[in-house]
């Protein structure tokens, strides 16, 4: 197992608008995951949204993989992406802040560039309403597995529980 | 040909805004408008679920200030479980909440003062767009930008002590808290590790302070006739008439200084404050019943709040704020661009109250909660970040929620934010056939001084463009362009 590598699993969104939670939901299927396995060298946060302050948070780590629901038109169920840090791809608020701003952030600050990932999982239903939809829980639970299956190579660790082909 | 602009949505504003400027043939500002896509429904969402769940379930109104939610709603429940209204607490309830809401508005503060505004103070309202955010003030003043994400951070940090986590905090409940400070965070919170401790917060707070003092110095002319304008004023004050962001009594004041709402609990909110709907807009407009709609509307938020208060009890503070307000010979201040000045003095006041608190033994007590005698209604009203925030419940015997009202900061300020805009929409486009970025930003400007925020929860609902579109005089599209 390596255990000098760090790996930070931030989820992000609104519980409270159906599939906005899947970020937030992720991250605490993550933590039971890690617990039952005492990965300590993997940490989770989750928050609303991305802020500013998160720069100095991910300068901790040596990965670091964000997950947020997506509405984008042409995603299927999941996806996972390099994040490249940028200073140009602002949300539309300063208030909430994009990956690769949090990691351009972070070079600009802290001198450090984490290698950092985005887990996008598609969701369907943004209402005001608690529970994640059926069609994004799907999503959600293959996201789940990939991720797991991404970690333990990261990691170098493995568990025969998870079918990861 | 008479032309509209509209500017949608504004930039570095929580939520879905749109401005519209009408001009005449002349090219003059007739008419302007900040339209708000506020959410509809919310306390539809909380009807029907038992009470002692609405301090979590309003938090899901902003992501920005959470906790101003959850401690409003909490203070409208100690009145409905027959705790008072927010003096019936035993000390540690009273004052980790406290703890918790001035960590809440030291961070909130610290967001808006550093990361939102600070580029137009540093680059200038007409400086390139790319210009305009914390990485550009990072290269410029790496020691603002650095402190800026640290005090945050801080704020953060206080947050999830007292309210036990980041999302959906459950510290504050009806009657009370969950759980006091334990020594361990009392400590971490209170001496370290450098930089992050009470005492650095304060000595960040005065730089900050200073620095928004030597810009208002070399451009005090800008800043003081910025979208400038007498108004009322509305906020709580301690019943001594000490700025207090927790709890007191709704005190109001007129542009001279004149008390128009003299002290008054806020359980009876519905006396003294009426809300208009217009039919361009969603967002309400408050104002005082006794003076009607055209004389009684009010601003809130920082500026409000120094200009409604006799003094500040914290010595730093105070001294900063007896130089406030001796720069208006003691007069209610209507300049816009003060909200900022006076939200680095709250800012101050926010560090010295927190360390003051977490050297304070009552934070370790164990006596939490206070219960008793069950009531059906209860109104609970705090001092958010942006200014006064009404939550009003009434509970019905099975303990079900029948009636939720919220008042929101922004709400409130919805008429000033609204003059804001045509001050400067006359100084920066009177005469003017094409609208620049910066002509934009200086609207924008002009709105961030009072930090609106509608909600964070659209976060997921994709990115929204700066849309600018150009009307005449009967709505026709003539221009338009997007950025974003």
């Amino acid at each position: 197992m390596n255990r000098e590598k760090k790996v930070l699993i931030y989820g992000y969104g609104n519980p409270g608008r159906k599939d906005d939670g899947m970020g937030i939901k992720i991250t605490e299927m993550i933590e039971e995951w890690k617990n039952a396995h005492d990965l300590d060298q993997i940490d989770i946060d989750s928050n609303y949204q991305l802020n500013v302050e998160d720069a100095e948070k991910v300068s901790q780590y040596n990965i670091v993989i964000f997950v947020d629901a997506s509405q984008e038109a042409d995603l299927t169920n999941f996806r996972l992406a390099e994040v490249e840090p940028n200073n140009q791809k602002v949300e539309f608020t300063m208030h909430a802040v994009s990956p690769a701003y949090i990691v351009h952030l972070c070079q600009e600050l802290f001198h450090k560039k984490p290698e950092a990932k985005l887990l996008s999982i598609k969701g369907y239903r943004w209402d005001f309403e608690e529970g994640i939809s059926d069609s994004a829980l799907l999503n959600m639970e293959r996201a789940f597995i990939f991720l797991q299956c991404q970690l333990q190579n990261m990691l170098n660790i493995e568990f025969s529980e998870i079918k990861c082909n | 040909m008479s032309k509209k602009i509209t500017i949608e949505p504004v930039t570095r504003v929580e939520g879905h805004g749109k401005v519209t400027i009408k001009l005449d043939d002349l090219g003059r500002v007739t008419e302007s408008r900040l339209h708000i896509v506020e959410f509809r429904g919310f306390e539809r969402f909380v009807q029907g679920r038992p009470y002692w769940e609405a301090p979590v379930l309003v938090q899901r109104l902003c992501g920005i200030c959470p906790v101003s939610h959850h401690l409003a709603a909490a203070k409208a429940l100690d009145v409905i479980v027959g705790a008072g209204t927010g003096e019936g607490l035993t000390v540690t309830g009273e004052k980790v909440r406290r703890l918790m809401h001035y960590g809440q508005f030291f961070q909130s503060h610290v967001l808006h003062f550093f990361h939102l505004s600070s580029p137009d103070f540093l680059f200038g309202i007409d400086a390139a767009p790319e210009l305009r955010n914390i990485i550009a003030v990072a290269q410029e003043n790496k020691d603002l930008a650095y402190q800026g994400i640290m005090m945050r951070k801080y704020g953060q940090e206080v947050i999830a002590a007292t309210a036990g986590k980041k999302v959906h905090g459950t510290g504050a409940i009806p009657g009370g808290v969950n759980k006091n400070l334990t020594l361990a965070e009392r400590d971490n919170l209170l001496k370290g590790p450098d930089p992050m401790s009470a005492d650095k917060m304060v000595e960040w707070s005065l730089g900050a302070l200073d620095f928004f003092k030597h810009y208002h110095k070399n451009n005090q002319q800008m800043v003081d006739n910025y979208a400038s304008f007498p108004s009322n004023h509305l906020s709580l004050v301690r019943k001594d008439g000490a700025l207090d962001i927790y709890h007191g009594v709704l005190r109001a004041v007129d542009n001279e200084g004149r008390r128009i709402l003299n002290d008054v609990d806020y359980q009876d909110y519905n006396n003294y404050i009426e809300e208009e709907v217009r039919n361009w807009t969603y967002m309400k407009f408050p104002y005082l019943k006794e003076y009607g709609r055209e004389k009684g509307w009010y601003r809130v938020g920082p500026l409000a709040r120094l200009n409604v208060c006799d003094f500040i009890p914290t010595p730093l503070a105070q001294k900063e704020f007896e130089e406030f307000k001796a720069y208006t010979k003691g007069k209610p201040n209507g300049m816009s661009l003060h909200y900022h000045w006076a939200r680095l003095i709250e800012v101050l006041h926010s560090a010295e109250v927190m360390r003051d608190l977490l050297n304070d033994p009552d934070l370790q007590g164990n006596d939490l909660v206070v219960k008793g005698a069950r009531q059906g209604e209860g109104v609970g009203v705090i001092e958010a970040p942006r200014g006064t925030l009404f939550h009003h419940y009434k509970v019905d015997d099975n303990d079900l929620i029948t009636m939720a009202n919220l008042i929101v900061s922004t709400t409130n300020n919805n008429e000033p934010m609204n003059r804001a805009v045509n001050a400067t929409a006359k100084a920066f486009m009177n005469g003017k056939q094409e609208i620049t970025e910066p002509m934009m930003n200086a609207v924008e400007v002009a709105i961030r001084a009072y930090d609106p925020c509608l909600s964070c929860a659209t976060h997921a609902l994709g990115q929204m463009p700066l849309e600018v579109t150009l009307m005449n005089e009967q709505d026709e599209i003539i221009d338009q362009k997007i950025k974003g």
